[in-house]
């Protein structure tokens, strides 16, 4: 108890140098801890978001690129697959296709064109508001209706640029309609709108035009969601009807398409349509792409492991001989503990008594912060995992 | 109080070699013990003191045989019986001055800290004139105010011997009188014996008797 009441005014006295020992321990201790929550968090999640979509449809090409764009709505943009893959998939009876057009953003948020079924099959169900329900409607994720601070009854508009009509094509103003519970996935971060709005973005289909000018907006009377925006189309009750699309739906473009196949047999009959390496599209399982990227990943994480454990040592071993320099400066003090009686072994259990309890309060706050991470893990991973997207 | 007896004494390895016939110091006596350096003043202190151990002789202090007492037993008893108040004053930096009189309590199971032992370190402080300075650090304390709490120190364990070690060697000569009347002061009102090492012979006057160590070294300076 003495030995802790000295070691303890010994620290406090030296604060700035207690501080930075401690600072440095917990360090130590706290990165890997974090790290291997992260990972361990971020291996779940994207194995989960893998094993929960049986089936992917797209282009031929990186099965990576598909299933990032498809899966986790990221910056990657694998070549379209044409919509007559999704009736392909109707069709042949042997499951549920479910189209995702991942090609444009807002604020930052990607605009997922999709149809009804994809929230049937992910389960979503808005916490406010209602689902898709017209051309132009836009449910949010609840990371989306935080960050920008909008939700039912507020307007997104469309980031202002178009990748395949050089011609230009105003962006959309979408009425927020829905907002989405927090799920800590990628749809969190998602705008998710009828696969044909995405067209319309697109500049497949469009209305007579009922654009929003500049003077509109500068006079206040219009939302605007981005600053480069000036002029933008709306789609109202009265020009809704004179939205069309030109040429056959056949053709038109999707980022991929989630095929639920209705059992295993179903699954290998349509894996087996899909296996000609000369054939436009392959039909892939996510689940095997992510376990590969999560094993790469984790061969990563090893290095890391190997790296931080040579910090680890390197940084001990300067705490170590701070520490001992330190008691080397003590000597005097040693040398009158010895002189007033000091029982042996006094002076190694104060000496003891320090390292221990700066190691514990490192300890401490290393936990401490391990624990904070492990608590947002799932919100950080799903945020981290949405970067880019 | 202290009986030495053909004491002989030399460092391993050194030339310097201490012989002593015969010391005697009374209860409550107050004795300098001069002489040039090297002589082996403080070796005879760290002997009395149980700190190092003679080649052969009898070292008697309080009735106990110090000289034959084991290191953990030699530790106890100086914990116990002794005070000792140094040249350099040894307070400890990151302890204000209130723990630095309570120290010996926090290093030896020997010493009972309680709120009695509290109550003497404020009382010690009061009448040496650091009753209210009791909560700042040697820093923040002049010269003299560090001698004072280490004379409080070396007092608040009601010790029946205090070992001086050139306990003013660092006070400038107005403060040397008052730390030293202090010292003696507050020992006589503790009823112990008081041994000090000076090189100070302006204070000599002070002490009851006085030693020249000279004629007991044998050898080269220590």
């Amino acid at each position: 108890m003495n030995a802790l009441f000295l070691a303890f005014a010994y620290l406090r006295y030296h604060w700035a140098r207690s501080s930075v020992l401690v600072a440095v321990a917990a360090l130590i201790l706290f990165v890997p801890a974090a790290t291997q929550i992260l990972l361990s968090t971020s291996e779940r999640a994207l194995v989960a978001r893998g094993d929960a979509t049986p089936l992917l449809l797209g282009s031929r090409g990186s099965q990576l690129d598909l299933t990032m764009s498809a899966l986790y709505f990221s910056d990657e943009r694998p070549d379209p697959v044409p919509m007559a893959e999704v009736e392909t998939v109707w069709d042949s009876n042997l499951g549920v296709p479910i189209p995702v057009h991942t090609a444009f953003s807002s604020s930052g948020f990607r605009i997922v064109g999709t149809t009804l079924d994809y929230f049937d099959f992910r389960g979503l169900s808005p916490v406010d508001g209602r689902g898709l329900s017209i051309l132009g409607d836009a449910v949010i994720g609840s990371e989306v209706a935080e960050s920008l601070g909008k939700g039912v009854g507020d307007t997104l508009v469309s980031a202002p640029e178009n990748l395949f009509d050089l011609d230009g094509v105003y962006p959309l103003e979408m009425p927020i309609v829905g907002v989405l519970p927090q799920t800590n996935t990628p749809d969190d971060s998602a705008i998710f709108v009828d696969i044909k709005t995405a067209w319309v973005i697109q500049g497949i289909g469009h209305g007579h035009e009922d654009v929003v000018t500049a003077a509109e907006v500068a006079s206040g009377t219009a939302a605007i969601a981005n600053a480069a925006v000036v002029q933008y189309q709306r789609i109202t009750p009265d020009n809704i009807d004179s939205f069309h699309f030109h040429g056959s739906q056949d053709g038109f473009p999707a980022t991929a398409v989630i095929v639920v196949p209705n059992d295993t047999r179903s699954a290998t009959i349509l894996k087996g349509r899909y296996l000609d390496s000369e054939g436009p599209t392959q039909l892939i399982e996510p689940a095997g792409v992510i376990q590969g990227l999560v094993d790469r990943i984790f061969r990563i994480k090893s290095l890391l492991d190997a790296v931080t454990a040579i910090i680890a040592i390197a940084a001990f071993a300067a705490i170590g001989l701070a520490v001992f320099l330190s008691y080397r400066l003590r000597a005097r003090e040693v040398a009158t503990a010895v002189k007033l009686g000091a029982r042996k072994g006094m002076v190694l259990r104060l000496l003891a008594a320090e390292t221990v309890t700066l190691l514990s309060i490192s300890a401490g706050i290393a936990a401490l912060g391990a624990i904070i991470v492990s608590q947002n893990a799932e919100a950080w991973v799903g945020w981290l995992l949405s970067l880019g997207s | 109080m202290i009986t030495v007896k053909d004491l002989k004494f030399g460092y391993a390895g050194g030339g310097f070699r201490l012989s002593v016939p015969e010391f005697k110091l009374d209860s409550r006596e107050r004795l300098a013990i001069v002489g040039p350096s090297g002589s082996g003043k403080t070796t005879l202190l760290n002997l009395v003191a149980g700190i190092l151990t003679p080649k052969s002789g009898d070292i008697d202090v309080d009735g106990t045989k110090v000289s034959d007492l084991s290191d953990a037993e030699r530790r106890r008893f100086r914990a116990t019986h002794m005070g000792f108040v140094f040249q350099d004053f040894a307070l400890l930096d990151y302890l204000p001055a209130r723990q630095n009189i309570l120290y010996p309590y926090r290093i030896t199971p020997a010493l009972k800290l309680d709120s009695a032992a509290r109550d003497r370190a404020q009382a010690l402080a009061d009448a040496c004139g650091i009753g209210d300075k009791m909560d700042r650090h040697p820093s923040a304390l002049s010269q003299g105010e560090q001698q004072r709490v280490a004379i409080c120190r070396a007092l608040v364990t009601q010790p029946k011997l205090i070992l001086s070690d050139e306990a003013t060697g660092n006070l400038d000569p107005d403060s040397k009188a008052r730390i030293l009347d202090l010292l003696f002061e507050q020992a006589a009102e503790a009823g112990a014996a008081v041994l000090a090492v000076t090189h100070d012979h302006e204070l000599l006057p002070r002490f009851e008797r006085v030693l020249d160590f000279a004629q007991f070294r044998e050898g080269a300076a220590a």
